[in-house]
Parts: C-alpha cells; structure tokens; sequence
C-alpha cells in the first residue's frame, strides 16, 4: 500500500520534511508510526512521545489504533492551536 | 455561509456589516475577532501554519455542528495563516440569528472548536527565540461544556 504522509508544524522541523510517500505493510496508525520511527534518529525523535501528537486519516481526525485499510493520506501534528 | 482560509489580512469591519446586511430574517448578530496577541512586550511576530484541505473540512463540520444545534441565519469564518505582526487580526467568526442567544452560544462554540479542532499552528518569534505555542488543557476542557 502507498501512503502519502504528512507532517506539520514541529513535527514537520525535527523531521526536516514535510511529506513522505512511503510502501508499507502497516494495518493501523500505531503499525505506521513503529515503521517510521525506525527510519532514523529524526523520526525516533519526533515520535518520541505520541501523547503530544495528533493524526489524521484521509483529514479526518482520528486515533492511533486506527485501521489504515482504504487510508491514502496520514497527517502527524501536535495538538491544534487555531484561533 | 462562508468560510474563508487565507492569507492576506481582512477587514474587520467591513466583513461585519456586509454579513449584517445580507443576514436575511434575522434580528441578532455576533462577531469575535482573534488577535495576535503579545503577552510580555517582546514578541516580534508569528507564523501560523495550517493543513490546507483538512482546515476548510474541519470548518465546514465545526460549522454543521452549529447550525445542527442552533437556529442561524448564517455564519461567518476567517482565518489567516502565514505571517504576522503583533496586533494583526488572525482570525473572525460571525453569527447571526433571529435572537441574540443562539448567536452568542453558537459563537462561543465556533470558537471553542476553532481553537482545538481546526489544524491550525501557532509559531511565534520573539526576543526569547523561536517557540511553537503548546495548546492549553483548558482549552481542550472548554469543548466538554458542549
């Protein structure tokens, strides 16, 4: 499966990109993150501490147990500050 | 109904009387109006970034859910992202109704919801450095008194 990844505010700057677009064999958020959290020391770093970050499937929030069967598009980002 | 995600600024005034005049049947209208706001003097700037498609989806439902809840004549919102200076107007919502309750409520819930379920982030630069702006408990808290 071909998923698009998005990355947003510091989340977007410790990774130093604000895409990816990545194959992988994760079924749910959770699956994804341990796969990207393995890349390197960036991504170990920026998903340190999941209890600060937020995602969203296809734009609709969501949870970290989420399946990822149908999803193209995953969204990381720290909790909203709009206003 | 509008919802308007942009960058360039707007004007406050303007949105609020041309919103007043077209609001059909209706005998009440409420605006709020966020600033960018400097709490110690030293703030230089801020830099607001925001997850195009998702902000106008999320929008559109915290909108939904206001109109589910109240009776509106219409509603109003805009919100800027990129650049800013202290002082500079961020974001406004506007809501009209036949009485001036379901404005005002329906107001404060938009803006509840705009604060931490909109994908917009707040960066702000000043003497100090550079600091993305955490999101408060308190705000998080606000959305269970709807």
């Amino acid at each position: 499966m071909t998923l698009t990844v998005l990355y947003f505010a510091w989340l977007r700057e410790r990774i130093g990109a604000p895409r990816d677009t990545l194959e992988t064999s994760a079924t749910t958020v959770a699956e994804l993150v341990a796969e990207l959290r393995a890349v390197d020391e960036r991504y170990a770093l920026a998903f340190s501490d999941l209890a600060s970050i937020r995602v969203a499937l296809d734009q609709e929030l969501s949870e970290f147990d989420a399946p990822l069967a149908g999803v193209r598009e995953v969204a990381f980002f720290p909790p909203m500050t709009g206003g | 109904m509008a919802i308007r995600v942009q960058a360039d600024p707007f004007d406050y005034g303007g949105e609020c009387a041309s919103f007043a005049a077209e609001a059909e049947g209706a005998g009440a209208v409420v605006s709020f109006c966020g600033l960018v706001r400097d709490n110690d003097g030293t703030l230089r700037g801020m830099e607001i970034e925001h997850y195009p498609g998702m902000t106008e989806r999320a929008l559109a439902a915290i909108e939904a859910q206001a109109r589910a809840r109240w009776d509106l004549a219409d509603v109003l919102v805009v919100h800027r992202y990129g650049a800013m200076a202290p002082g500079d107007m961020i974001m406004m919502v506007a809501t009209a109704s036949r009485h001036r309750a379901d404005a005002f409520a329906a107001a404060e819930f938009l803006m509840d919801y705009l604060k931490s379920r909109a994908p917009f982030w707040k960066k702000e630069h000043s003497a100090q450095g550079t600091d993305w702006v955490a999101a408060k408990a308190e705000d998080e808290d606000a959305l269970n008194r709807w």
